[in-house]
């Protein structure tokens, strides 16, 4: 079948004839611009009321604070009044004068340091291995029947139970800890994982094989970026989690460490310093999960 | 029957004034598509199989236009997901060029009922993926780039999907069906969703990209101006009423050079006559106009 037609290109089409009317153009600008930050249209103008008053950054991180404030102010002032003795609530200025003792001692670094080194490499080997699993069962029915009611069953099993059974097995060193820490950070990851690749849209996925993408190419250009947002989640609830089980892990058997700290001062009667290690886990806690939140917010707009 | 020679390219008036640079590949493989007493049989819940289509025979002439007309659930897509690979006849065979078609095939590529873009890939993107597997990386490029054009969204290929209207998405889907360079374009109701003019101008695009790049182009729709409007057949699909599964009731030629008027009177009566075939009662007082029987070729 070869023919005049055979020849013509697609250069031979004038481009745009009026397939793109002005209206069609028109509708788009009013709606980006409504879509722009400070634009017309729904963005919170400062006539809306509650919006108003969190849309300027400064007056947001005022109201943050101000109940952390709140509350060490009221420390403060129930401790100087003596409401309660302060071999039960040592004023704050009293933990911060551990927490410098403690640090002056470079106990502090040490304590911040092992934490922290177990947490990151408990989380890692846990959220990989979630990751992993995830995938398999998310992408095949059949490994999701074999792993799925073993793993719900072993998520089960409370964190604390898992201790003297690794102290058994791996004695009182690092591995037992980092283990329970992964077990930890395991189970949010493999779960959100495995339940967000059974969701991604049938339709795009076809599309996908539709035009010839199979197996590993299939998995990353169309459902390892349609999952992403969920697997971040994920990933911070697991560092929630991996904090939770660091602390079960050194409350029992550990020579330093915040846990440690935690325990040896309760045995000492040192008030001041377990409280210091509560507002530290408090603390690092929050500031890891913020940096999982901006990557999280990344995520979501890049990938939807 | 009509050939791509002789109804195309005398008649692709705004293609001519417009000289070509050498170095634009050309586009529209033109293959033939044969349907061999194709079937499709699903598992319903209650494990009894329940035929949706039968004995569908059909040759279908490269460059061809057909349109696939039939009520909602009569087995059009099904037979469109057959032709692309997506699925495969429970009997019979879809062969292109005397070959059977097994599996996702390169040789034809889909335009969906919705776009079904990656929302976190730009639309030239969301084209590129369309390519074939291998294409150097700038003459993808330049491709992608030309198809957005083709479709008048050049100025839009970095935009997100959800930064544009369901017309355009849906034309970004139709540059993507043609970077694959098909033999066989599909297209399962792909203007379905849209508004009435949105879906009038897309039809003229496929009219001007089937003038452009020939192919053999298999439309799915159950809109009988849309049919009558873009193809040189139409294939009604129905069920007898005493067996399952839907199969060709009728096959009509289209009379006509396109674009058609879409108001003249052979039109007009091969419209009622679809309608009347698809159910609907054509509402006709006075007699219509007679039609030279030569004009609405009635094969089987």
């Amino acid at each position: 079948m070869t023919g005049p037609a055979g020849d013509l290109t697609v250069a031979g089409l004038d481009p745009g004839r009026a397939y793109l009317l002005d209206a069609d153009r028109q509708r788009l600008d009013v709606e980006l611009q409504q879509r722009a930050p400070g634009g017309p249209g729904l963005a919170a103008g400062p006539e809306v009321g509650a919006s108003a008053l969190t849309s300027r950054r400064s007056v947001r991180i005022a109201i943050a604070v101000a109940l952390p404030l709140a509350i060490l102010g009221f420390w403060q002032l129930s401790t100087s009044l003596g409401w309660f003795p302060i071999s039960q609530l040592p004023s704050p200025t009293m933990v911060w004068n551990a927490a410098l003792d403690l640090f002056e001692r470079g106990l502090l670094a040490t304590y911040v340091g092992i934490s922290t080194q177990r947490v990151i490499i408990g989380f890692a080997i846990g959220a990989s291995l979630g990751l992993l699993l995830g995938a398999i069962t998310g992408l095949s029915k059949t490994w999701e029947t074999f792993f799925g009611s073993t793993l719900g069953a072993i998520r089960a099993v409370p964190s604390l139970a898992w201790i003297p059974l690794l102290i058994l097995w791996l004695k009182l060193g690092e591995q037992s800890k980092i283990t329970l820490i992964a077990i930890g950070a395991f189970f949010p990851v493999y779960t959100m994982v495995s339940a967000a690749l059974r969701h991604v849209d049938r339709h795009l996925v076809e599309a996908g094989r539709a035009f010839g993408l199979r197996g590993f190419r299939l998995f990353t250009t169309v459902q390892l970026p349609a999952v992403l947002p969920s697997v971040i989640s994920g990933l911070r609830l697991a560092l929630a989690q991996s904090w939770l089980f660091l602390v079960a892990a050194e409350l029992l058997g550990a020579s330093a460490g915040l846990g440690f700290l935690l325990s040896d001062s309760s045995n000492n009667g040192r008030v001041d310093r377990l409280l210091l290690a509560i507002v530290l886990l408090a603390i690092i806690g929050k500031t890891t999960d913020s940096l999982l939140g901006v990557f999280e917010r990344w995520a979501v707009r890049r990938w939807t | 029957m009509a050939t791509p020679t002789d109804t195309r390219a005398p008649t692709d008036t705004f293609a001519a004034p417009h000289p070509q640079p050498t170095s634009r590949p050309t586009i529209g493989r033109q293959l033939q598509v044969e349907f061999r007493a194709v079937g499709r049989a699903f598992v319903r819940a209650d494990r009894r199989p329940h035929q949706v289509i039968r004995d569908v025979s059909l040759t279908i002439a490269p460059g061809e236009v057909v349109a696939i007309l039939g009520p909602s659930g009569c087995g059009k897509s099904t037979l469109l997901r057959l032709t692309a690979g997506l699925d495969r006849p429970t009997s019979g065979a879809v062969c292109i060029e005397g070959s059977p078609v097994r599996g996702i095939d390169d040789r034809s590529a889909v335009a969906f009922q919705e776009p079904r873009l990656l929302p976190w890939r730009s639309l030239a993107g969301n084209v590129a993926l369309g390519l074939p597997a291998g294409t150097p990386r700038d003459r993808g490029a330049e491709r992608v780039a030309q198809l957005l054009a083709l479709v008048g969204l050049d100025a839009f290929a970095e935009h997100r999907p959800r930064e544009v209207s369901g017309g355009m998405a849906q034309r970004a889907a139709l540059a993507r069906a043609l970077a694959r360079d098909p033999g066989v374009l599909l297209l399962d109701e792909p203007f379905a969703s849209l508004d009435a003019l949105t879906r009038m101008r897309m039809q003229d695009l496929v009219l001007d990209i089937h003038a452009a790049a020939p192919t053999t182009v298999l439309l799915v729709t159950h809109d009988v101006d849309e049919a009558l409007q873009l193809a040189d057949r139409v294939i009604l699909l129905g069920s007898e009423p005493d067996r399952e599964g839907a199969t060709i009731r009728e096959i009509l030629s289209v009379p006509g050079d396109r674009p058609r008027d879409r108001g003249s009177a052979v039109i007009a009566e091969l419209r009622a006559q679809l309608l009347e075939g698809l159910g609907v009662s054509r509402h006709a007082q006075p007699a219509p106009p007679p039609i030279p029987t030569a004009a609405i070729g009635l094969a089987h």
